[in-house]
């Protein structure tokens, strides 16, 4: 439904910016947003699935949306990857609610 | 050279259970894998993680599945190249094929099925600008042989399980070991975060955190590491050191096959999904994860169903024109290749008085 759908704006590796619209009621993550627009190309985000266990979905936030916090795993796998930044996030730990509408986000380098 | 009628990509679940459907037609098997240890993403990943939708199982560990699909290929016999990696393919004269891995094993069969779900895992390497200078010059990605390192001075990268294991063992063996993480937190088995804390306190393990490296120094070997270290200022300096070892977890990359003349689109290997799942080769075919195909799903129960057809279509190259038909094992049950037999108990036909 129209209604349940919000806004986002994500920026792919390459720096194109995208405006894409987000169903709120499926359970979907911003990781499997990006996949379910191709955004990034297949096999190379969200490789473990949606675990927190890859790093293969860290986006940086651009927007100052409050997001829910980060979990062990996350923060853990976060520690780990390259390019991190103060705003790193893993796009699949982020489940897309109604008050994201508007969130902008970058997909950090492949790596 | 290792022969087989089917030479398999990949020990995950579609390999695996293509060791059976193959059996069934009396269709040997042989299995390479990059990984040490049969089982794929579900040993590598997530061994302790559930998954939900393999049919009839309504709650299974990955680690078990893997278990259990060896254990119903088991009386098939398939043969097993582990910790090696497909490297390159020659097609013969008479159509069959030669696979030989990167370290040097051949393979010759006359169906090849690449099931190789991402790829092969690949350490994942840190972003320092000339890293590459040192590969094999004293920067190692994954630690094969411990003994290059006795009495050496090794310091170490990371903050997972392998960081901590790595660091504690060569504790013994090195003559300074430096763990460098970016964060004060580690992400291991409570135990070896345990015992690094010990061996820290006990002057044993030189612990930097929250740090990074940034550089490495050395003329044609590693003679030391430039370190950031992160604490109120930031600062900068050098540890002297003969290895430098970054164990920064695996991730997937398709590899050579990338390079074996076949059709590839999102990363993944075009195959005829209204046949056989026979790629643009003929006679090397692509199951789960690694295939693509419009409305295809990376689905453990999508490989397993994609296995089973590439085995029909197999059988007819091995065996051109020869008949057959799909059985129940309910109805014939199963002749293992090592002379074992299961079968549906025979019904009691007698009279009742």
């Amino acid at each position: 439904m129209e209604m349940q759908d919000i806004k986002l704006t994500i920026i792919d590796r390459d720096g194109v910016t995208h405006d894409v619209d987000a169903p709120t009621d499926m359970a979907m993550n911003l990781m499997e947003v990006i996949r379910s627009y191709e955004l990034a190309p297949e096999g190379t985000i969200g490789i473990c699935g949606g675990m927190a266990m890859c790093a293969s979905c860290q986006c940086y936030v651009l927007s100052d949306h409050e997001l829910p916090e980060m979990q062990d795993d996350e923060e853990a796998m976060l520690s780990e990857a390259f390019d991190v930044q103060e705003n790193s996030r893993l796009g699949c730990q982020i489940q897309i609610t109604p008050e994201m509408d508007g969130l902008k986000i970058e997909l950090a380098p492949e790596s | 050279m290792i022969k087989t009628d089917i030479l398999i990509i990949g020990a995950g679940p579609t390999g695996l259970f293509t060791v059976f459907e193959a059996g069934l037609l009396k269709l040997k098997c042989h299995l390479i894998d990059a990984l040490p240890q049969p089982g794929g993403q579900c040993s590598e990943i997530y061994p302790k993680k559930p998954i939900y939708d393999i049919p009839a199982y309504p709650e299974i560990l990955a680690g078990d599945l893997t278990e259990k699909l060896l254990e119903q290929g088991k009386q098939f016999e398939p043969g097993f190249t582990l910790g090696e990696r497909a490297e390159t393919i020659e097609k013969q004269d008479d159509g069959t094929f030669i696979v030989t891995t990167n370290k040097g094993t051949k393979h010759h069969a006359p169906v090849v099925a690449i099931a190789g779900g991402l790829g092969s895992f690949e350490p994942r390497k840190p972003k320092i600008h000339n890293i590459h200078l040192y590969e094999d010059k004293g920067v190692e990605y994954m630690i094969k042989d411990p003994e290059i390192y006795r009495d050496k001075k090794v310091v170490i990268a990371g903050g997972g399980d392998s960081a901590l294991d790595w660091s504690i063992f060569l504790t013994d063996v090195a003559k300074e070991v430096t763990l460098i993480h970016r964060r004060n937190e580690f992400r291991g088995a409570l135990d070896s975060v345990e015992k690094v804390q010990e061996l820290k306190n006990q002057g044993k393990i030189n612990l930097i955190t929250p740090a990074e490296v940034v550089g490495i120094l050395g003329e044609d070997h590693v003679t030391g590491v430039v370190v950031e270290q992160v604490q109120q200022i930031k600062k900068e300096f050098e540890i002297e050191c003969d290895h430098f070892v970054p164990l920064f977890g695996l991730s997937p990359k398709l590899g050579p096959i990338a390079d074996w003349g076949l059709e590839i689109e999102k990363n993944a290997i075009k195959v005829n999904n209204a046949l056989d799942y026979q790629t643009n080769i003929p006679g090397i075919f692509a199951i789960g994860d690694v295939n693509t195909y419009p409305g295809k799903l990376k689905l453990i129960l999508c490989g397993f169903h994609e296995a089973t057809l590439m085995c029909q279509a197999a059988y007819q190259i091995i065996n051109p024109g020869k008949r057959y038909v799909l059985k129940y094992t309910t109805v014939s049950g199963i002749d293992g290749f090592d002379g074992s037999r299961k079968e549906a108990p025979k019904a009691v036909v007698k009279a009742i008085e």
